[in-house]
């Protein structure tokens, strides 16, 4: 399919001396525990599969440990697979010779990671122009286009200072300044908000989002906070102990989680914040009020739809109408509980 | 093992050392031949200037590399009282051999630190070779040094080179294998040669390192000049020699001294050079 980006297709990988061996018994079905307790090995990544879409933020979650900072090495082959295939438009990683990869790596896909791996005794817009000095791109060029970049940051002034004279969330925005700089389509962040603090990462998140608006890069984003995913996820896969246990859009995460595990995670957020009101949306003659768009939230639609006065509201999309929201349905979708449509799970 | 057998055995050693000495020693001594011009070269440049252009030349020296009015003057003076007290020549050869000593320390010495840090392999075969250079008596060396060489400048620089050369290249190695992973995995995911890393990550971050180490290379390369002047190198460490066997204690002192200065003044420059290469630590809060 041509709107897939990268094809993750039963990966497999097993830390550990002897690997190969222990591959059989992982796909027989042995557990990361069992595995570790009987063989001393640590499964890292069991059986993965996830397509990724061209320009779409692709969020990959779970829990410290669950395998997302392998997973996600595994697309640049920072880290070796034990099994399975990595297609990145067509071409499969795990074939390419080291000089192969190596071009790959300078202009295909670009990386920003948590602790931000800035190069320490360089400045500002040398760290930003690392990427293309590595290109063999000549510094004056290399500059003027890393400029650019700062700019779009927001970084403007800061050129001349060393990373160690910038607060965590300047040097991530040097960090992904420099991923930028490249012109990869595929920006590859590992957790790269997760260590700074709510308000700034808030700012980044933003950041990123707006420069997404322009750029249309297919993004792998790594984080363990659900906030953050769905903020920013176009889809979303979460990981426990190396598997997928569900991936799809926010939306059918939360109105559909497929396990308790997943149950868990989202049982904490804000759904009048993420739902949108096509997901309950209806046909009914009966709802007169206010035209609003598919893809507002619930929150939004609600105010909307109380200060009009209304019970309801008239749902467009693209000038069309295609349905309507009463306010029962809109306040039931953000009550009820997250297991399945009935309301008789309990919250743990 | 029996009494003649040990005998024997020690002798085969011997000879075969002696037949190598006798088949090689020509063309080991044709190898160092440039070495041994260069450090003539730079004795006689030393000797032969007149000394206020060499007095100004160090004190050029210690002011780029220290930037400090202090230490400029301090040396001046030093190196004056030093050729009031009929020091200077030897002074002067022992600055050309410690110079010459620590060129060929650094460039063999900074290579196999970086091969060291390459691989674990090469490490644990070099770190004992190291352990074993840095702590068996220099006397000991000095013996095959000079069947094979003989007496003279190039067994001595030799023999200083042996002494001085590990924390040099030890340091080099432990400076480029702790570079922060991070940054090592940062310029690895962006496409970087092990050449670039190399040069634009790995010895750019380990200099302190690597300078800790020129700076321990050059003091251990100061201590070894008495020893050195016994087969025939030139400077301080002849009067110190001299003035142990007839016990001139002021003579002995008085040289001695000359070499602390040496050593104080190597130091100090090297230090504050190396420091001043890492303009990125000095200010605002690490990471
Ligand atoms: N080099 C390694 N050798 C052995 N085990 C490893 C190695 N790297 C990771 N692991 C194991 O693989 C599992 C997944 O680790 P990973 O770092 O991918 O988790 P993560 O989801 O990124 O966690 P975090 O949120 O803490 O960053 C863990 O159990 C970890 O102990
Ligand atoms: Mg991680």
């Amino acid at each position: 399919m041509s709107d897939i980006k990268v094809s993750i297709n039963s990966l497999y990988k097993i830390f550990g001396s002897d690997a190969a061996s222990m591959i059989g018994l992982v796909k027989e079905g042995m557990s990361k525990s069992d595995l570790l307790e009987q063989h001393g090995h640590v499964l890292g990544l069991d059986n993965v599969n996830i397509d990724v879409k061209k320009q779409q933020i692709q969020v990959i979650m779970g829990l410290s440990g669950s395998g997302k900072s392998t997973l996600i090495r595994h697309i640049n082959r920072l880290i070796e697979p034990t099994s399975g295939s990595i297609i990145v438009d067509g071409d499969d990683i795990l074939s390419m010779s080291p000089a192969e990869l190596r071009d790959f790596r300078r202009s295909k896909a670009s990386m920003v990671f948590q602790k931000f791996g800035l190069l320490p005794h360089r400045k500002v817009i040398d760290n930003v122009a690392y990427g293309l000095s590595i290109q063999g791109i000549n510094k004056e060029e290399a500059l003027a286009r890393s400029n650019k970049w700062i700019e779009s940051v927001g970084l403007t002034g800061f050129e001349n200072h060393y990373p160690s004279q910038l607060s965590g969330g300047m040097q991530q925005r040097v960090g992904l300044a420099r991923a930028l700089a490249t012109d990869a389509d595929i920006l590859l962040m590992d957790e790269a908000f997760s260590a700074l603090d709510p308000l700034i990462r808030s700012d980044m998140q933003d950041v990123l989002l707006s420069l997404q608006e322009q750029l249309h890069k297919t993004i792998i984003f790594i984080t363990h906070d659900l906030d953050e995913a769905l903020k920013l996820g176009d889809d979303i896969a979460i990981l426990r102990d190396g598997a997928v246990i569900q991936s799809g859009t926010a939306e059918k995460i939360i109105l559909h989680p497929a396990d308790d595990y997943v149950t868990d995670f989202i049982k904490d957020i804000n759904k009048a914040r993420v739902l949108k009101v096509s997901s309950v949306m209806a046909k009914d003659a009966a709802i007169k009020g206010p035209e609003i768009q598919d893809n507002v939230i619930i929150e939004d639609a609600l105010q909307t739809v109380s200060q009009s006065g209304s019970n309801g509201a008239i749902i467009v999309k693209n000038g069309k109408k295609v349905g309507t929201v009463s306010l029962t349905d809109m306040i039931m979708a953000i009550a009820r509980s997250t297991k399945n449509t009935d309301s008789d799970t309990v919250y743990r | 093992m029996g009494r003649t057998d040990l005998r024997d055995f020690k002798k085969a050693i011997d000879e075969s050392f002696r037949d190598f000495t006798r088949n090689y020693g020509e063309a080991i001594e044709n190898f160092f031949d440039p070495l041994l011009y260069f450090l003539i070269w730079l004795e006689k440049l030393f000797l032969n200037s007149p000394w206020p252009i060499v007095m100004a030349s160090i004190a050029l020296l210690v002011y780029f590399g220290s930037k400090s009015i202090k230490l400029t003057i301090g040396a001046l003076f030093a190196f004056l009282l030093i050729g009031y007290l009929d020091m200077w020549e030897d002074t002067m050869a022992t600055l050309a051999i410690i110079s010459v000593a620590t060129i060929v320390c650094i460039s063999v010495g900074i290579p196999i630190g970086i091969l060291m840090a390459r691989s674990n392999r090469t490490q644990t075969v070099v770190t004992p070779i190291l352990d074993i250079m840095q702590t068996i008596p220099s006397f000991v060396y000095l013996i095959p040094v000079v069947m094979l060489l003989g007496i003279g400048k190039v067994p001595g620089l030799l023999a200083v080179c042996i002494y001085a050369i590990p924390p040099i290249v030890r340091l080099t190695n432990l400076g480029i294998r702790l570079v922060d992973k991070d940054v090592m995995e940062a310029s690895e995911a962006f496409g970087a040669s092990y050449k670039q890393k190399l040069l634009d990550v790995q010895i750019p971050l380990a200099l302190p390192n690597i300078f800790a180490g020129v700076n321990q290379t050059i003091m251990m390369a100061l201590s070894m000049v008495v020893i050195a002047s016994m087969i025939g190198v030139k400077g301080l460490g002849v009067p110190v020699l001299r003035a142990i066997s007839n016990q001139y204690l002021a003579l002995g002192v008085m040289n001695g001294l000359a070499i602390v200065v040496l050593a104080i003044l190597f130091d100090r420059v090297s230090q504050s050079f190396g420091k001043r290469l890492q303009a990125h630590r000095e200010s605002g809060h690490n990471v």
